[in-house]
């Protein structure tokens, strides 16, 4: 089944936090370990893509309980899974980071199948999430040295490939490229996406997320929403949209814009409001459907669901609400003058 | 069509904010000012590394309403790929310029996908075409596509530039269908530029070209739905510059018409248009039919028109009816044109109106000289324009002259007193010369104390003087020393004049590093003659304290970084170099025997054979004219001023072979010679001579060597008896007399053209020796048959390098080879104590014939070879030192 087929009939939900949930699970260490990590001499407690492959359990757990609440969609748990990200834990050899891709794409397929299996009416899909990685190809780090680059767009086309490859390996039905707080990473990550199409012969839709960092409306490295959906387009993208930083409400503006200037479908998964002065989210589930109600009487959206401080309890709320609206029309392009 | 044009989006670009291109938009202006190959002064901030003032340019773009901003790295002196990398991550790092999209602009792929790679919007690649054929058109198309770019697509294909209108939409039509069918590139996202070529250019299969593009616009946008069209829209003008009245009626004009055509957008300097509407009726009549090709004779009757507006625009002057202006009128005419046919009656004429003599020259001649400094420093004259102006300019001050002194009243209208002079040891001076005139025009008193001046002559005349700027020349490498020596010699006496120091060796650097420190006074480079003007401007306004304190401080931190910067450059020990020189197998190989072993000496080679061999290229630049002959003679900017030079240079020579004005002598000999280590030993019944030869010594690439001109001679070991050439040519005998009469007549202009005409005979004598050589004395290669352009590109076996030049850089070497060919006697040249040649229209240097052999730059040395070198010429280290200075690698 292809998500294509059914996009135009409903709307379809994505499950919400992942970190969240395994915060729940108050795990240690060592369940960040298992036999050849044994003497590993990084910490490796926080990296929770590498969970998929010590303690795989929980991250299926993790998944069913998204797609008991009617999420559509789950996102892998690979949202730092590329060799940047992962050289943090010092677990940026290929073999490693191949390993969490394609084990984290493996769980969420067999939970999704499992599932539309025992539900054909209501087919569950799986996005491979591809994170922005911790630098920023068109920033610099040092304020007193503006030209200098972290990271240049080659680096982060290769590891984005391998990325991709592992994921799709693991059969995953979409890519999500998300969280974009730097364009120029989304389309280091898209052109190594490109290149897979091209080797493999295939054409999985993909997503494009980004992120407004503020009120300013733009993103980390200065683009306008506008702007973001201009430079991401040339993919043919399955999807563009918004997530994380902001909560729905405070999103809503800017999905507007996207939604009025692209004929692609249109996605959002902002946060569970925003986070208080513990940092800590608190948007009850009611609250945050009540914002999205907004999207969907304006029919923002085709694709819906959370980010940091989801839960899910938040996602059943928000496919409870779907129930009721259409989903977003493809428009035609409106044109700034 | 309307129905499928609905159906495609619009062009849609982003930079930190979007730019949407809909049919209903505006013009889009594209900013060109970043552009290397278009802006000297773009160009001049990259190569000297200010990124953060090459930032203002970009951003003074932004605020001037480019809505695109286009980034152009293609200059030979830089490594384009990191310079547009470095720059588009500073643009990024500048909101405000960040906020437009960029356009990438260069004729190289590499350079285009570094830059693709910099870019979070989405931007233009300027430009692909077919060109080189189809395969890499489309795989950088493809290429494009992914990393998410618009592209400008040339008019351009396997067989040329388009410049017909069935040219431009065949070429169009077949791009597009490629673009959309093949590759899917997005229609919308396709830029043609149908080319922007020169109007009224006086050659007919011009006449047509505005009316080509603007039908060709219209054809794109009916026939290649989606499709955009661009172009550089200063171009049409090119034949008026200098009249911007004209110029910007032009553009505006072509503007008019062009977007009715569909042009979206261009490369437009927002300083050069002018309203449509506001452009006088009569003007833009003719303006337009030059344009949209109305008439027979659009083009005379918008160059008559244009000499009418150029002027005050009152003055009724067109052709030779400016003889019926008035006398001022006449006089400024006779100076911007350089005509001298009339200047004397004008003059005199004058001389009668006028109160005093001086006030003639105060009034209407220093008038018509700052008119000619202001356009030669903007760019609308050329220097021999100039050089003509001056020479107008210098005779109707000699003719006033004796009324000066009889009037008396002597006080000085000038800006300052500038005395110049070419160093020591050295004999070049046409680039002096040039900034002589240059700054006499611009109201400069000039004392030109000639060649071969030494310190103390220079700065005792002077103090006599009360010289406000001295300036120092040199073209040789030793001159630099002399140069230090100079400014050491004044901060001992304690001298405040500013020194300007310039010649073709000479160096921003080398001034900040090795001149400036030494002298507590100002010091400033001089790149060219027309830099001159501003230094001096500024170093005798009111505001000098400011200038000199900024150029101390810019040289200080140059010369910090030049230190902190240096020792860098990876090197290995000149023992290894050695170990790693030219591979070449002599076991298998038979040193060609000369037909001639010895001297041959020619006297009064025929001027009239050595012309042929004339290589103009360099002529040109001498002029400060870029551009290859004979390219240049019809290029759109400078072609009709390289023309007439040109004539001009060729009437000299035919004067100088008619008359026999000018004597040419040779001297060669081939020696028998073996090599032993960089040694090149010459053994003979008749003489002997050991040439001491440099090696390279960078850290080179795997099986690259480390060269030496020693490696192309057979070594003793090798046990084969090898040869080795050398030479000397002058064609400056009787040079003097012939400049003298010149500067009688006050006539600057020829004796500057007559020096560049010797120096180019003296290369033409020596390309035509080197082939004598080749084919009857040495005979190596006797059935050789090569064009002069063959010749230039140096198509033959074997070399002849100079010492003092990249392959041996020291000049001292010359002391022996002009011993073993007894070349004062043989030819006139002699040697200055710098080892300069007199006449400097001479060269010297030396023959290998080995199949391998080649030019080469020594690149830097460093001490473990200078001090066996200075132990192989028995010179003291600290000697060697001071001649090879320019190639130390160490401090």
């Amino acid at each position: 089944m292809d998500v294509r087929s059914i996009v135009d009939n409903r709307i379809l939900v994505l499950d919400g936090a992942m970190g969240t949930m395994i915060q729940r699970y108050g795990l240690s260490e060592t369940d960040f370990r298992n036999e050849a990590l044994k003497d590993h001499p990084h910490d490796l407690k926080g990296n929770n893509d590498l969970l998929s492959v010590t303690r795989p359990d929980i991250i299926r757990e993790i998944h069913s309980v998204y797609f008991e609440a009617g999420a559509d969609i789950a996102e892998t748990n690979t949202f730092s899974g590329t060799a940047i990200a992962q050289a943090d834990y010092g677990l940026a050899a290929d073999e490693w980071v191949y390993k969490i891709n394609y084990e984290s794409a493996k769980i969420a397929r067999e939970v999704a199948d499992d599932f539309t299996r025992r539900e054909p009416s209501k087919p569950r899909f799986v996005a491979g999430s591809i994170g922005p990685t911790n630098r920023t190809a068109s920033l610099s780090p040092d304020v007193n040295d503006p030209g200098f680059r972290a990271i240049t767009f080659a680096e982060l086309r290769n590891a984005y490939k391998l990325q991709a490859e592992a994921l799709l390996d693991g059969s995953v039905d979409l890519l999500l490229v998300e969280t974009v707080f730097d364009t120029l990473n989304a389309k280091a990550a898209l052109n190594a996406i490109e290149l897979i199409k091209t080797e493999r012969g295939i054409d999985p839709p993909v997503m494009v997320s980004g992120t407004i960092t503020d009120a300013s409306g733009r993103t980390l490295s200065g683009q306008t929403a506008e702007a973001f959906l201009i430079s991401v387009s040339h993919v043919n993208p399955f999807s563009v949209g918004l997530n994380c930083a902001l909560g729905a409400e405070q999103l809503k503006p800017y999905l507007q814009t996207i939604s009025n200037k692209t004929e692609f479908y249109v996605s959002a998964h902002p946060n569970a409001g925003l986070p208080n002065e513990f940092g800590e989210y608190d948007q009850t589930p009611e609250e945050m459907a009540g914002e999205i109600d907004g999207y969907l009487k304006e029919g923002l959206v085709n694709v819906v669901g959370g980010c940091c401080g989801t839960t899910p309890e938040h996602i059943k709320a928000i496919s409870e609400l779907v129930k009721n609206y259409n989903p977003r029309k493809a428009r035609h392009v409106i044109e700034t003058v | 069509m309307d129905n499928i044009d609905d159906h495609i989006p619009p062009l849609t670009l982003a930079g930190l904010e979007p730019l949407v291109v809909t049919p209903e938009s505006n013009f889009i202006n594209i900013g060109e000012r970043t552009n290397v190959t278009g802006s000297r002064r773009f160009a001049r901030l990259i190569l000297e590394n200010k990124y953060e003032e090459a930032l203002d340019v970009a951003l003074n773009q932004v605020r001037g309403g480019a809505q695109i901003l286009d980034v152009n790295m293609d200059e030979g002196m830089l490594d384009g790929k990191e310079a547009m990398v470095k720059f588009l991550h500073l643009v990024a790092s500048e909101p405000e310029i960040a906020r437009i999209p960029v356009m990438i602009d260069s004729s190289k792929w590499e350079i285009i996908e570094a830059g693709l790679q910099c870019l979070q919007g989405k931007g233009v690649v300027n430009s692909i075409s077919l060109k080189e054929g189809e395969e890499p058109f489309l795989d950088q198309a493809r290429k494009i596509k992914m990393y998410g770019a618009a592209t400008v697509v040339m008019a351009f294909d396997e067989h040329g530039q388009a410049d017909t209108f069935e040219r431009r939409i065949e070429i169009c039509e077949r791009s597009y269908k490629m673009l959309v069918g093949e590759v899917g590139f997005a229609s919308q996202d396709i830029i043609f530029d149908p080319n922007v070529f020169p109007v009224a250019t006086g050659i007919p299969e011009h006449n047509n070209y505005a009316v080509d593009f603007f039908r060709a616009a219209e054809w794109i946008k009916e026939n290649l739905p989606g499709a955009k069209v661009s172009g550089g829209v200063s171009n049409v003008s090119f034949s008026f510059r200098g009249n911007n009245v004209v110029r910007e009626a032009m553009h505006s004009a072509f503007l008019y018409h062009g977007i009715k055509a569909g042009m979206d957008m261009g490369i437009v300097n927002a300083g050069m248009i002018e309203v449509y509407d506001e452009i006088p009726k009569d003007l833009l009549e003719r303006v337009e039919d030059v344009l949209l090709n109305r008439r027979e004779d659009a083009t005379e009757r918008l160059i008559d028109f244009a000499e009418r507006v150029k002027g005050s625009g009152k003055t009724k002057v067109v052709n030779d009816t400016w003889r019926e202006g008035t006398v001022e009128e006449r006089l400024s005419h006779a100076l911007i044109k350089g005509i001298v046919d009339y200047i004397e009656a004008d003059t005199e004429e004058a001389r009668q109106k006028y109160d005093k003599p001086l006030h003639v020259i105060e009034g209407p001649l220093m008038d018509g000289m700052n008119t000619v400094g202001d356009l030669f420093g903007s760019g609308k004259m050329f220097l021999p324009q100039v050089v003509k102006s001056a020479r107008v300019m210098k005779k109707a001050v000699a003719y006033l002259v004796p009324y000066l002194e009889a009037g008396k009243s002597d006080q000085n209208s000038s800006k300052g007193k500038i005395l110049l002079a070419t160093v020591k040891g050295d004999v070049h001076d046409i680039g002096k010369n040039i900034v002589g005139v240059v700054l006499g025009c611009n109201n400069y008193d000039i004392v030109d104390l000639g060649v071969m001046v030494p310190a103390h002559k220079i700065l005792e005349r002077a103090e006599a003087e009360n010289a406000d700027i001295i300036g120092l020349s040199g073209l040789i490498t030793p001159s630099l020393d002399e140069m230090v020596y100079v400014a050491e010699e004044m901060e001992k006496r304690d001298l405040k004049t500013p020194l300007l120091i310039g010649g073709a060796t000479t160096s921003r650097i080398h001034t900040a590093v090795k001149i400036a420190p030494k002298y507590s006074g100002s010091v400033s480079h001089v790149l060219d003659a027309s830099k001159s003007v501003p230094v001096a401007t500024h170093l005798l306004s009111s505001e000098a304290d400011d200038y000199i304190e900024r150029i101390k401080k810019e040289y200080e931190s140059l010369a910090k970084n030049h230190l902190a910067g240096r020792g860098e450059k990876q090197h290995i020990s000149y023992e290894d170099a050695r170990l790693n020189g030219d591979p070449v197998d002599w076991s298998g190989y038979v040193p060609p025997e000369p037909n001639v072993k010895g001297i041959e000496v020619l006297r009064d080679f025929p001027i009239s054979q050595i012309r042929d061999y004339i290589d103009w290229t360099p002529f040109f630049s001498t002029w400060m004219m870029k551009g290859k002959y004979p390219e240049i003679l019809t290029d759109r900017v400078v072609g009709n001023e390289a023309k007439e030079l040109f004539k001009d240079a060729n009437d000299l020579l035919d004067e100088i072979v008619e008359k026999n004005l000018l004597r040419a002598n040779a001297v060669i000999g081939i020696f028998p010679a073996n090599s032993d280590g960089d040694e090149v030993i010459v053994e003979s019944n008749e003489t002997s001579a050991t040439f001491q030869f440099l090696r390279q010594q960078a850290k080179k690439r795997k099986e690259t060597p480390n060269l030496s001109l020693a490696d192309f001679i057979a070594p003793k070991a090798s046990g084969k008896a090898d040869f080795i050439g050398g030479f000397a040519v002058t064609a400056g005998i009787g040079i003097e007399e012939l400049i003298a009469n010149f500067e009688k007549d006050h006539d600057e202009y020829h004796v500057i053209l007559t020096k560049a005409v010797a120096d180019r005979l003296a290369e033409a004598f020596a390309e035509l020796m080197h082939e004598k050589v080749r084919k009857e004395y040495w005979g190596y290669n006797v059935n050789e048959s090569f064009d002069n352009e063959d010749l230039i590109k140096e198509k033959y076996q074997g070399i002849r390098p100079a010492p003092g030049y990249p392959a041996c850089p020291d000049h001292t070497e010359k002391d022996k080879l002009f011993k073993i060919l007894n070349v004062t006697e043989n030819t006139g040249i002699t040697l200055t104590e710098s080892y300069a040649m007199y006449p400097a229209a001479s060269v010297s240097g030396f023959y290998f014939s080995h199949p391998r052999s080649r030019y080469f730059g020594l690149g830097k040395i460093y001490e473990d070879q200078v001090e066996d070198y200075a132990k192989r010429k028995e010179m003291s280290k600290e000697e060697v030192e001071r001649w090879l200075a320019p190639v130390l690698g160490y401090k």
